[in-house]
């Protein structure tokens, strides 16, 4: 199962969690299944057409999910999926 | 970064022992100390990550350091802002940081700048200064940063924090990607909390500014790999650091190479949220109740609720007697709970997240409701004085 890493600002929405599992899937298939188990995310990663929200950058590894096939990519057993969103404190 | 050939600046007798630590290692040595003494950097904001930032430059000897802030040094600050002390409350922040600065390295020069960074000053403010480094607390100023550093083809050194999370890079168009390019668009307003909202750990900032004040001389001194195309991402719980590839975005309106924004734009409109994390928790003047219009509807109504939309672990600081308890994150999946006919006021700590469930209960047909401007802390400061303000 990939891991799915929950940034702090995320986390109200998560019931705390910073890391969550999924299946196996495309980054997708995963985002869809753990917006199911925490409806409350959805609306901080999809825009109201459903497209990913443009400051929420997904990572797998060290790449942009944008570099590689976007939420087409596989993430698999092992994968570590990293939800980075903007932040702006200082 | 500097011109080689260019003529350096000595170093005095004082200026070797000072800095005898930099001098020791060969790949500051003599010559990178007096690099960094004709160098000059421009500190964004003078808060959390300005204090580091700003300390470490100093110490560390470069020549001129501009300071940005308009704001003044407030208690709340103390428990991160290490360049401020409590003897300096109520003093201009970039007053307090120069003393400081100078205090601790008399040999530099800090020029201060009491003022908003806006986009009408920015460039007269940032020509003088090499690298920039972004201390801000807010979107429309990191955009702002972030553009004012394509436009005129300096370098960002970007740093940024939330409670346990904290990012560094280094902003380069001319080698690498922008901010935008990582992130074309801001949240929506009220989307992402801020530090006065959400709080933020002491230390953070210490290690965020100290990465920026790292990256801000190695690229001064052009050594080793700084974060030109790399995110750094921090996680203060777990202790971990994690580096991940950024690329130039070929679309990226700033930065690419048929750019679509050529000159400084209005950045509190373009991001919908003002240039500061303070925090002024309005929902619009027909939405608000103030304290002390809602002490005299308490006595009188009966029937008047009151509901909480922070998070558990803030009752334990202070609370409303006969508020509801509804955190905002869990505001949708519990509206059911509440019946549209009724009248509420919607409350948290100074009003920012309350007008934000004025927006989610008003577009589910809630129509009697009303926002505690300025939340919890105004009605300890009007009404119930036994209640600590935080």
């Amino acid at each position: 199962m990939p891991e799915i890493k929950i940034p702090t600002p995320l986390r109200p929405y998560t019931e705390g969690q910073s890391k969550l599992q999924a299946e196996d899937g495309t980054a997708a298939e995963v985002l869809e299944e753990i917006t199911t188990r925490y409806p409350a995310l959805k609306k901080h990663l999809y825009a109201e057409g459903g497209q990913l929200r443009p400051y929420v950058n997904l990572f797998l590894g060290d790449d942009n999910i944008k570099e590689l096939q976007g939420l087409e990519t596989p993430v698999q057993e092992g994968d570590q999926l990293m939800i980075i969103p903007s932040i702006a404190g200082g | 970064m500097k011109d080689k050939n260019q003529q350096l600046p000595d170093l005095s007798q004082d200026e070797i022992l000072r800095y005898s630590r930099h001098l020791l290692i060969p790949d500051v040595g003599l010559e990178g100390q007096k690099i960094l003494k004709n160098s000059s950097v421009l500190v964004i904001g003078s808060g959390g990550l300005g204090s580091p930032v700003a300390l470490y430059l100093a110490a560390a000897g470069i020549g001129r350091i501009g300071l940005v802030d308009y704001d003044v040094v407030d208690f709340s600050n103390l428990q991160r802002q290490i360049i401020h002390g409590e003897s300096r409350l109520g003093d201009l922040k970039v007053k307090s940081a120069r003393d400081r600065m100078l205090d601790l390295n008399p040999e530099i020069q800090v020029d201060i700048y009491n003022e908003l960074l806006t986009s009408d000053n920015a460039f007269e403010i940032a020509d003088p200064y090499d690298v920039i480094v972004d201390g801000t607390d807010n979107f429309p100023t990191r955009y702002l940063v972030n553009d004012l550093c394509v436009l005129t083809g300096k370098v960002n050194v970007y740093g940024s924090i939330f409670r346990f999370d904290g990012q560094a890079s280094v902003f380069d168009a001319q080698r690498g990607p922008c901010y935008r390019c990582l992130f074309p668009e801001p949240p929506p307003p009220g989307l992402v909390p801020s530090c006065a909202e959400g709080g933020v750990l002491g230390v953070l900032p210490g290690t965020i500014g100290s990465v920026q004040a790292t990256e801000t001389l190695k690229i001064l001194l052009d050594i080793g790999e700084p974060l030109i195309g790399k995110l750094l991402l921090y996680d203060a719980l777990d202790m971990s650091f994690q580096k991940v590839k950024l690329q130039k975005n070929p679309d990226c309106l700033v930065c690419s190479a048929d750019p679509e924004v050529t000159e400084l734009i209005d950045y509190e409109a373009f991001c919908g949220m003002p240039a500061h994390d303070h925090e002024e928790g309005s929902a619009g003047e027909e939405w608000d109740i103030t304290a002390t219009e809602l002490a005299e509807r308490l006595e009188q109504d009966q029937d008047l609720q009151l509901i909480d939309v922070r998070e558990p672990h803030e009752l334990e600081i202070s609370r409303m007697e006969g508020a509801t308890l509804i955190p905002l994150g869990k505001l949708a999946s519990r509206m059911s709970d509440l019946d549209t006919a009724d009248e509420f006021v919607i409350f948290c700590k100074s009003g920012t997240r309350s007008a934000r469930a004025l927006e989610i209960l008003g577009s589910a047909g809630f129509r009697k409701i009303k926002n505690l401007k300025g939340g919890i802390n105004q009605w300890a400061r009007e009404i119930d004085e036994d209640l600590p303000i935080y």
